[in-house]
């Protein structure tokens, strides 16, 4: 393939492989099963990434395993509504076209998972989502290393990745043991332990001791240990399907104090802000579910945007929950979230969020104020009874 | 001087003359990929040009975006001519190779403290090598 009898394009990204392997100390590549591509919004990688996209596609790149796209700028059927400008709607259209060419499917979603992409125990694939790698590894027990947009694509053209990292049992060991003693009643108190975490843990395999998480819980764990940490892999014991602890690991002990002082730094405290908006990493149908449960019968007083694929408000629609939440006034956006549209550019100046990889990361990436805080009691303090 | 020995990283047979920095680069932000010229006011090369320049720095960082950016510079014709590490990351690396730029990194001395600004450098990418002209 490096010797260039696939073309070009295959040629090129074998020999990025290669090289990344070289890098990281890889012995050899490795074939896997999918790809989950970043590096979609116009809003992240711009013109430079575009053009590149659009090259390769034009070049002849065509994907050789089933590979998945992360969200863009925009949602395709409502962008209109989102108020951007022209320039931005035909930049993101050309990443996308560009995908579309290779054979990528515009699954638009972080959470591949939730659409029905779920590799299994030792299956080596090559995702590039943070949030996306986190639970692979963590709560599916697929093996993946955090992968960047580039890479994810050369190996969706390939099919193979760098044999190193977490594609190596002995790598998939913890050396930091978390203790915790608090009690954790909701999705968002297991993302304010993640952030917590992942402040101290950096890029070490984590694995926790006295929590009992739901899938959702672990999807909030993840990603906000993926975001304020550089966390690939984590166990929770007696839950997750893999536990591996090192000979010393180092202990900390996480109180329901320590968890407070960081809801705090997240915006738990902050005042309530303009608009609502939920989906990050995108919601789940359990979590549109749940939303349409508490916002039956009752009216939001403010805009509520959710975010998520295009499959799962497929079945919200079928389900009759999209109804509800629209009837209450809330809106479901896919293909899109709030951190990659250009959410301040919509002309929003804060947000409220039950997510801490939102609170996280829409401070700094579209200039927003955050309050975090559970869902029910954001809902609830934003709607009346009709 | 002459041959100094390294590794390759991206392929490719390029010279021209040398431009060192003790400092790494970010790509995105750093440098103006219309222009090819370093705009991050804090770097020691800003206001220099990068174009046609064997540029020689210890590694990229700052986001991986600054892939593209390189290869947008380099697609412009305004991109360094090669690339001397002095041990390549991805970011770097990935743009180089994209952009059919050599890079060679892992050299048996110091390239930072060995090679000066204004040398003619030849880089070989294929081979892994580096030679002072």
């Amino acid at each position: 393939m490096l010797a260039g009898e696939f073309g070009e394009a295959s040629s090129k990204a074998m020999e990025i492989l290669v090289a990344l392997g070289k890098i990281y100390g890889a012995p050899r590549l490795v074939r896997c099963t999918s790809a989950q591509i970043s590096g979609v919004s116009y809003k992240n990688i711009g013109d430079a990434g575009a053009d590149f996209l659009w090259d390769l596609a034009q070049k002849g790149a065509r994907v050789r395993i089933p590979s998945y796209i992360n969200p863009a700028g925009m949602d395709l059927n409502r962008f209109e509504e989102m108020r951007l400008d022209h320039k931005f709607i035909e930049g993101q259209n050309r990443i996308l076209q560009a995908y579309r060419k290779m054979g990528v499917n515009l699954s638009l979603t972080c959470a591949p998972y939730q659409i029905g992409v779920e590799p299994h125990l030792g299956e080596h694939v090559a995702w590039a989502e943070s949030s996306a790698v986190i639970f692979a590894n963590s709560v599916l027990g697929a093996m993946t290393n955090r992968e960047s947009g580039v890479s994810a694509l050369c190996s969706a053209i390939t099919g193979y990745t760098p044999y190193y990292g977490y594609h190596l049992t002995s790598n998939r060991v913890a050396t930091l043991l978390v203790r915790v003693d608090a009690e954790l009643t909701d999705p968002v108190d297991y993302a304010v332990l993640g952030s917590y975490v992942g402040r101290v843990a950096g890029e070490r395999v984590v694995a926790f001791r006295g929590i009992n998480p739901s899938r959702e819980d672990l999807k909030a764990l993840g990603a906000a240990l993926a975001s304020t940490g550089a966390v690939a892999l984590f166990f929770v014991e007696d839950v997750t399907p893999e536990w591996r602890l090192s000979d010393k690991p180092e202990v900390a002990d996480v109180s329901q104090a320590d968890l407070k002082k960081e809801a705090d730094k997240l915006g738990g405290s902050a005042p309530s802000a303009e608009v609502i908006t939920i989906g990050c990493p995108h919601a789940s149908i359990e979590e549109i579910g749940r939303l349409a449960r508490i916002l039956t019968n009752r009216k939001l007083t403010k805009p509520l945007y959710v975010y998520t694929s295009r499959q799962v408000k497929s079945q919200a629609d079928q389900l009759g929950y999209t109804k509800i939440i629209e009837d209450a006034g809330g809106k479901i956006y896919c293909d899109t979230c709030m951190v990659v549209s250009p959410i301040d550019r919509m002309g929003v100046s804060s947000i409220e969020v039950a997510s801490a990889k939102a609170a996280y990361y829409s401070p700094m990436m579209s200039h927003v104020n955050v309050r975090l805080a559970p869902l029910e009691k954001i809902i609830l303090e934003a709607s009346e009874a009709v | 001087m002459g041959v100094i020995p390294g590794r390759a990283i991206s392929k490719g047979v390029a010279s021209g003359e040398a431009l060192v920095s003790s400092q790494p680069i970010s790509f995105l932000g750093g440098v103006d990929p219309l222009t090819g010229v370093v705009v991050d006011r804090n770097h020691e090369l800003a206001g220099q040009s990068v174009s046609g320049r064997v540029l020689v720095f210890p590694h990229g960082k700052g986001s991986t975006v600054g892939t593209y950016t390189l290869y947008q510079l380099a697609k412009r014709g305004l991109g360094p001519v090669a690339i001397i590490n002095r041990v390549a990351e991805p970011i770097v690396a990935v743009g180089a190779i994209i952009s059919g730029i050599p890079l060679v990194d892992k050299l048996e001395s110091d390239p930072i403290a060995t090679l000066k600004s204004g040398q003619m450098v030849l880089v070989d990418g294929n081979r892994g090598i580096v030679e002072v002209l």
